[in-house]
């Protein structure tokens, strides 16, 4: 499993990021992001590679759980 | 996800035509909205510049900034932060204003001056984009100015108050406040107050919905295949354009075209530096304001030095007219160039994924 945490980070870099992690070719992955926009970019992203995305809300931030 | 495209596509029509009926209403020609030029004015009416011709309080700015806040509050996206390289964005802020000075209007007064027929903004769209995959090239080497991080309450909340503020010295219209003469340019023109505010309280709720940016649609297409912003930025073309033909705004052509001047090399070379400047901020400068309604402390910083560009532009003689770019003008946009591109590469290195 492969984590990003791209807190802080406005978009594009979280989905950058998701996109760099992914070349790893992991299982599964975890983004941690913690605005909605860039929830909703790594979740439109991941979900156009052909992932499942689940959401967490974490306190002020968003865990992505992304796998195939 | 389909549903995400007709919602900015519907969001996209409805800009165009709030576009298209401000200048009917009063605004300049191909100017219902221009983020740039709208900043200069409020920048001139506040006497930071002197130019004459261009100095009024625009109530779109306060509308689009107010507007994008009142709804972040009620989806509970307010949320103040900043901190990611503040004086690195007032530079970039700054340079872009210039550039977009150069040619006369922001990425979206592009837009509308392409859809009133203005040949020259043709210029302009090969300089932004150009400028885009430019600036795209530094976000694929891993540019970055870093995390941002949470702020009090407050910090958040100053800059949507100042324009609670600006809204009132421009009613109250005290003496300090320059406002153009009429029939004295560009400033002069504007729809009432109210039609005004309004537009850039709708705007500023649609684009804070829709997340729409002028530089983020090609972007995203050359990065990720998403054509979701770019479906935005040409549904307001397209609306825009139908409007103008209906009211007969329609003008094709190159020379005589309002508030524009037909130095092509020019016109493509300050959007270059506008759309590169863009992406090294991560957003347009109407997606800026939206962003600063939003609590994004290092939005307003940008804001603030698009204002500061504006002062200056002026000030040194950097802004174009109607008779073309100038010296001083031409000058600025290679040195504006030159630190947008020294900055994307000091802030880009190859991260371990």
């Amino acid at each position: 499993m492969k984590r990003v945490d791209a807190r802080g980070l406005s978009c594009p870099e979280p989905v950058i990021q998701t996109k760099n992690a992914m070349a790893s070719r992991a299982a599964q992955y975890e983004v941690l992001v913690d605005n909605v926009v860039a929830k909703e970019n790594v979740s439109r992203f991941a979900i156009h590679q052909g992932y499942q995305v689940e959401v967490e809300e974490q306190g002020d931030d968003f865990l992505l759980r992304i796998k195939k | 996800m389909k549903k995400e495209k007709t919602t900015i596509v519907v969001a996209g029509v409805l800009i165009g035509v709030i576009a298209a009926m401000l200048v009917f209403f009063g605004n300049p020609a191909n100017m219902g909205f221009c983020i740039a030029c709208f900043l200069r004015d409020t920048t001139g009416a506040l006497g930071l510049h002197s130019a004459a011709a261009v100095q009024y309080i625009r109530p779109e700015i306060i509308g689009l900034v107010l507007g994008a806040c009142i709804v972040s509050l009620i989806t509970k996206e307010f949320r103040p932060r900043g901190g990611s390289a503040p004086v690195t964005r007032f530079v970039l802020g700054a340079f872009v204003m210039i550039g977009c000075l150069m040619f006369l209007g922001c990425p979206f007064r592009m837009i509308l001056r392409l859809a009133g027929g203005d040949g020259n903004a043709i210029f302009g769209l090969v300089g932004f984009v150009a400028g885009i995959l430019t600036g795209t090239f530094f976000l694929k080497k891993g540019y970055t100015l870093k995390r941002s991080y949470k702020m009090p309450k407050l910090e958040g909340g100053i800059f949507p108050v100042v324009q609670i503020v600006m809204l009132l010295l421009l009613v109250a219209a005290p003496a300090f406040i320059y406002f153009t003469e009429p029939d004295g340019g560009p400033g002069a023109k504007h729809a009432a107050i109210l039609i005004s505010l309004a537009a850039g309280v709708i705007v500023g709720i649609l684009a804070q919905r829709t997340r729409l940016c002028m530089v983020g649609g090609i972007r995203d297409a050359v990065l990720f295949g998403e054509f979701k912003l770019l479906f935005g930025f040409v549904a307001i073309l397209v609306s825009a354009l139908i409007v103008n033909v209906i009211l007969g705004y329609f003008h094709p052509g190159f020379a005589g075209q309002p508030i524009a001047h037909t130095d092509g090399l020019w016109n493509a070379l300050g959007m270059y530096l506008a759309g590169f400047g863009c992406i090294l901020l991560g957003g347009c400068p109407m997606r800026q304001l939206i962003l600063s309604g939003e609590g994004n402390t290092d939005s307003v910083v940008t804001v603030l030095g698009l204002m500061a560009g504006a002062a200056f532009a002026h000030n040194f003689g950097l802004a174009s007219s109607a008779d073309g770019p100038t010296a001083n003008g031409k000058i600025a946009v290679v040195i504006g160039i030159i630190v947008v591109a020294v900055i994307g590469v000091v802030n880009s290195r190859r991260k371990e994924a």
